[in-house]
């Protein structure tokens, strides 16, 4: 981590604005993405997140933060995706309650180091567990948009094919001549004929989709603790430097 | 901090937090220890490892591990409260106390902030006087046990009154100037200054 490399984003103040749910999609079992209209849109980075806040009648608030799932290009609103928790507070609230029409409190965007854009260059490498994989999606769209032509390999790991978040437009662009290679993983159940990996990340895995795009590569890593961490380490291990290596992790209910 | 917009058929039914002068606005409580850090865990060897005080202090000192330990340490029961939203109540460390490090020299009377600086190359920077008078610590040792390196080990900067990302993990020194400079969320939309009771998470607020 070299702050010095870093650009300084101009100081914004962020303000609290009160977005409109225009759509809802049901990702997977217990996903879905909202996609949310801005009174004030501002544009974000690839990357970063919102902190959206809800208030009871009694005054009560509390908030959580969401990485946003939408490219950049995308103006005037963004997509947040949710995974339920089961003892979440917020999660629970937007997967049971929040329907097209409602309201949701938030501000953002939020964050300024994990965060990619075209003009950083690459090539990427993007390794994903479970709902890790929504900062990187937004990644990969702002890549898709402006028509970058930087190699792009996503190593994913989820827990069985049906929990795989963005599965088919996924597919779909690793067919396209895009340049984007996935490369999934699932940890507990694999499909019959499945020819992707069928473990928990490790070092070899790393070797075989990571060494291909060369020692220039930038990482950014994001999902539950122990995936980042073996990852991150993974990586230093192979002889990428801890410089080309971004990550963020889930908080205390991230278990893969 | 108060709005008047309402999150329809939101009652917070889910609340089960801890004592309110305890929790700051916009906080939950975990029991867990969430881990969070912005590239790979920095693994030091020991005997590489040293803790300097510099800057605008007559002599700068340095601790190598052994004599790190050797400094008069304490138990300390805090709270701890991160930026993400999740608090932590009575986190059990040990370790050396600002001030002790503080003793070992003399520091300018025109200093009024510190950047602390960690392996991996980390900064966040403080006024010098919240960290004294017992405000902060040096931990290494977490729940009796070495502090972990995902959590920050061998030692991290501990400053209960402030948001967490000021608890600078991988700590290795402490860096003592006259006018204050940003570190590295600091410099990234976070707020400077970070207490948690005024809500002061990003910058503006």
């Amino acid at each position: 981590m070299e702050t010095e490399l870093i650009k300084e984003v101009v100081p914004r103040i962020l303000e609290w604005q009160i977005s409109t749910v225009v759509k809802v999609r049901q990702e997977t079992e217990r996903v879905k993405t909202y996609t949310l209209a801005l009174p004030k849109w501002i544009p974000h980075r690839a990357g970063q997140h919102y902190d959206v806040r809800l208030t009871a009648p009694d005054g009560y608030q509390t908030q959580r933060s969401y990485s946003i799932a939408s490219s950049p290009e995308k103006k005037g609103e963004i997509d947040l995706t949710v995974e339920r928790l089961e003892e979440g507070e917020v999660s629970t609230y937007l997967h049971d309650v929040l329907i097209v029409g409602d309201q949701v409190e938030l501000r953002g965007p939020i964050g300024g180091y994990f965060v990619w854009e075209a003009s950083m260059g690459g090539p990427l490498l993007l390794v994903a567990g479970g709902s890790g994989i929504v900062p990187l999606m937004a990644m990969i769209r702002h890549r898709i948009m402006v028509d970058s032509k930087i190699p792009i390999r996503l190593l994913y790991s989820s827990r069985t094919y049906e929990d795989i978040i963005y599965r088919e437009e996924l597919e779909q662009l690793s067919n396209d001549s895009s340049g984007l290679e996935v490369f999934h993983t699932l940890t507990r159940l694999q499909p019959q004929s499945w020819a992707g990996y069928q473990r928990r990340i490790d070092l070899k895995m790393l070797e075989e989709v990571a060494l291909p795009l060369g020692n220039e590569l930038k990482a950014y890593i994001c999902g539950p603790t122990a995936l980042v961490e073996d990852v991150a380490n993974g990586l230093v291990a192979l002889g990428i430097p801890a410089s080309q290596i971004r990550t963020e992790r889930f908080g205390p209910t991230g278990v893969p | 901090m108060s709005s008047a917009f309402l999150s329809r058929g939101f009652l917070g039914k889910h609340r089960q937090d801890g004592p309110p002068d305890r929790v700051p606005p916009g906080q939950y409580i975990t029991h867990d220890f969430p881990v969070l850090s912005a590239g790979p865990t920095p693994r030091t060897p020991l005997e590489r490892w040293s803790f300097e005080i510099n800057g605008l202090v007559r002599q700068p000192v340095r601790w190598s591990w052994a004599d790190f330990l050797r400094l008069p340490s304490r138990h300390y029961t805090v709270d701890i409260h991160c930026v993400t939203k999740w608090s932590k109540l009575d986190t059990q460390w040990e370790g050396v106390s600002v001030d002790t490090l503080l003793e070992s020299v003399e520091v300018d009377p025109n200093a009024h902030f510190v950047i602390a600086f960690c392996d991996g190359g980390y900064t966040t920077n403080m006024p010098l006087k919240e960290i004294v008078e017992g405000n902060a610590f040096v931990g290494y040792q977490y729940n009796d046990a070495p502090l972990a390196p995902e959590h920050g080990g061998p030692a991290r900067l501990v400053v209960p009154a402030l948001y967490f990302w000021k608890s600078a993990k991988w700590v290795r020194g402490l860096t003592v100037i006259e006018k204050d400079k940003s570190g590295f969320w600091e410099s990234l939309g976070y707020n400077n200054h970070g207490d948690p009771w005024k809500e002061e998470r990003y910058h503006g607020d």
